[in-house]
């Protein structure tokens, strides 16, 4: 495919070593901050690395660390991240990485360094097959050893990693590839002639998505993460106001169409509100939009909105009729099929759907007696829920808030009002825990200008909080709210609603009444962090006012709160999300209708 | 049932193992695999041939075709095209059964290749059915070794499936 690249000079080609033609490529790419460590592999690469400033550098502590940075860089922003590792173990560490990047379609370029080619396969020191290892997590892989192969590679890879369904790419390079030298040539154009995203959706699909649109009486737009990754939330918004069809945004697109936009009805699937929960599941049209049919969206599939016929619009054509056949396949970009579905529905329909038919009845009635809330906790202690809340309202929209994974990340999902795309960060496909800390770290590098809160478990801070020393030392002042419950809560959680309070092995000591090992504040502190701790309700405000104001380093809060709060709504797996609960032993009384 | 899927692709390293990686991470078996260079530089042909129902089949397809070196994958029904497989068999013979065993292959337009005084290898192309009547004549013999290559296919007439993918 032909893809035009501004072209160096053309003049005769400047020969640079491999090293020297890695640092080159990045800088035509646009790359203006990577996250990495050295190691035997890729001294050749850091030796130049030194000696240019076009690239800022950002040594982290552990190269999953580097790995996650890079993801929240990217989904921050929408640019590509680019981490760096050396070879075997340095690769291996950024294997988490590259699956959650792989799971959430996050633009991700991942550079390893690989032993000298002449001793690949010999079980070199700190040799492994990372091509061979992330086949099944990378969008494509490249294995480089010659020199003259890395300007095209990079510029493949890089395509490969932004375009179309976005995702990690990686391009492992060997050690003699890096020290050798060879003329930087760089190619005008990409030729990948098994690679051609489709972005433009056919005619004939637009129409027969506007014709179910205009005929549809409950309708319901399924947004989801492709929304963002596709930069189409206007295009979206103005989808849903010209079909007046009410919105759902999943965890990966909270903020593609904001909370406070009168058609949002929330988060939908097994932590989500109940309006979100039953309009899918009530509705007679589900328009998905860069979503996937998410096992924890749709609960027991076969019972997953059983009257609604779908229409299906993503980039990627495997992920339609995947789980749920597509009435209407819309292969395209959401960008351009959304601005498409806004001509095609106008020409058919003479308005948005009214706000006083049965529909917007039904789920006004559903919003006002199945608000999300959180009750006081049982034994006094701190509510995680009204923690996460503040800190929303205190700091507003305008930040970036990354999440870890468990019960604090459906809260920070739920409670905190998102505005704008790519203002929460999370790791929703993988569900890696640790993830909060460095991607937290990779946004603020992104954007130093706004606000960038790490909301992390006390489980998920013990995974990754190394990079604390990374954003201390480099400058990079993220805020930490770790919600101390002392647990791995969302386990917990299961084992009290499902395995009749079994708690094995989910206590954690680090909250009221344990040994509090290891101890957050003197953690922090070491690290070189403002850090405090809060127990009681009345400090929540002034902490997070405390934290907002500093800006001279990070800031670690110790929320220690409640070990017994559950996350509600919930719909148990492997049940019809009819059977959503609101709270425990709750259901709607959706039967009802 | 069985479907034969002929996979146009760059000639890079790795690439059979993303395809053969693809089938078994979604638990298809791969009942027969033929690669091979094409009329054009740098492409390659596969032919898979996979036990598969047709809704898990096009998931599959499309799985295949988001593998960056995949240009083009088509599926060649067995009316619009030409299959054969090629097979070798060892076949113990005395003087007395040589020639019985000679009549049999001679009725299946296939050969021996090799000939000893107590053994014939013998070559056969054709579809897996003439393939499998052969190994069936020839067992009361006593055949010592099979070997055999993937099935091969190709559509029938004059259009080709890299000139077309190619074109675009």
């Amino acid at each position: 495919m032909t893809h035009p690249r501004p072209a160096p000079p053309a003049s005769s080609p400047q020969v640079l070593t491999g090293s020297g033609a890695i640092l080159k490529s990045l800088e035509l790419l646009g790359v203006t901050d990577v996250f990495g460590l050295p190691g035997g592999a890729v001294i050749p690469l850091y030796d130049e690395l030194m000696q240019q400033d076009a690239i800022r550098h950002i040594l982290v502590r552990h190269e999953q660390g580097a790995g996650h940075a890079a993801e929240g860089y990217a989904s921050a922003t929408g640019k590509v991240g680019v981490a760096i590792a050396t070879s075997g173990p340095g690769a291996t560490n950024l294997v988490t990485a590259i699956a959650d990047a792989f799971m959430d379609s996050v633009p991700f370029l991942a550079i390893t360094g690989q032993v000298f080619s002449t001793l690949m396969g010999t079980d070199a020191f700190q040799e492994a097959d990372i091509t061979g290892i992330t086949m099944p997590i990378t969008k494509h892989s490249f294995l480089v050893t010659k020199a003259e192969d890395i300007p095209r590679v990079l510029q493949e890879a890089y395509h490969i990693a932004s375009t179309g369904r976005p995702g990690p790419v990686l391009v492992d390079i060997t050690k003699d590839a890096q020290q050798n030298s060879a003329p930087f040539v760089w190619p005008d154009r990409i030729e990948l002639p098994g690679y051609r995203p489709v972005t433009k959706a056919h005619g004939k699909q637009i129409a027969a998505a506007a014709d179910l649109l205009a005929a549809a009486e409950r309708p319901v737009l399924y947004v989801g993460g492709g929304t963002i990754r596709a930069r189409a939330s206007e295009e979206v918004i103005e989808l849903a106001e010209a079909t007046g069809a009410p919105v759902v945004t999943t965890l990966m697109a909270r903020g593609a169409v904001p909370d406070s936009h009168p058609q949002h009805l929330g988060m939908p699937g097994m932590h989500g509100s109940v309006p979100a929960v039953l309009a899918l599941q009530e509705s007679d049209l589900i328009l998905a939009l860069g979503a996937r049919f998410d096992d924890r969206v749709t609960g027991r599939v076969s019972d997953f909105a059983p009257g609604a016929k779908v229409v299906h619009v993503d980039i990627d054509p495997a992920e339609i009729s995947k789980i749920r056949t597509a009435d209407v396949p819309i292969v395209g970009d959401v960008k351009v099929v959304a601005a498409d579905l806004v001509t095609a529905f106008r020409d058919r329909a003479s308005g948005p759907l009214s706000g006083e038919s049965p529909w917007w009845q039904r789920l006004k009635e559903l919003r006002e007696r199945f608000p999300l809330g959180y009750a006081p906790s049982s034994d006094g202690h701190i509510v995680p829920q009204q923690v996460i809340a503040r800190i929303g309202e205190l700091t507003g929209p305008e930040a970036t808030y990354a999440a870890g994974v468990g019960q604090h990340q459906m809260w920070t999902a739920q409670f905190i009002k998102y505005e704008r795309p790519n203002s929460f960060l999370n790791s929703g496909g993988a569900g890696t825990m640790g993830y909060g800390v460095p991607a937290a770290m990779g946004a603020k590098v992104a954007e130093p200008e706004r606000v960038v809160w790490a909301i992390d478990g006390d489980g998920c801070f013990q995974m990754t909080n190394q990079e604390l020393a990374t954003c201390t030392l480099n400058n990079i002042p993220i805020k930490v709210a770790i919600i101390n419950n002392s647990s791995l809560g969302m386990v917990k959680q299961w084992q009290n609603l499902f395995y009749e309070g079994r708690y094995s092995f989910t206590e954690l000591d680090t909250g009221h009444g344990r040994a509090m090992v290891p101890d957050f504040v003197k953690m922090g502190e070491a690290y070189g962090a403002l850090a405090i701790r809060v127990t009681k309700e009345e400090e929540i405000d002034d902490a997070i006012k405390l934290a907002l104001a500093t800006n001279d380093r990070p800031v670690v809060i110790d929320f220690v709160v409640s070990s017994d709060s559950m996350v509600w709504p919930m719909v148990p797996q492997g049940v019809s999300n009819s059977f959503v609960q609101y709270a425990k032993e709750h259901s709607p009384e959706w039967e009802e209708e | 049932m069985s479907h034969v899927l002929s996979l146009l692709v760059e000639d890079k390293p790795g690439l059979l193992t993303r395809v053969a990686g693809l089938f078994a991470r979604r638990g298809f078996n791969i009942e027969s695999l033929a690669v091979g260079k094409t009329e054009v530089p740098g492409l390659s042909r596969i032919t898979v041939v996979v036990d598969v129902e047709d809704q898990p089949l096009e998931q599959v397809t499309k799985q295949l075709n988001k593998l960056i070196n995949v240009v083009k994958i088509v599926e060649l029904e067995r009316d619009s095209s030409v299959q054969r497989e090629h097979m070798m068999i060892k076949v113990r013979v005395d003087n007395a059964s040589r020639a019985q065993v000679l009549e049999v292959i001679n009725l299946f337009r296939a050969r021996a290749i090799d000939v000893t005084t107590d053994a014939l290898v013998i070559e056969v192309t054709g579809d897996t059915a003439k393939c499998q009547a052969l190994v069936r004549l020839l067992e009361p013999f006593g055949i010592k070794e099979i070997v055999q290559s993937g099935l091969l296919a190709i559509g029938r007439g004059s259009k080709s499936i890299s000139e077309r993918a190619l074109k675009n």
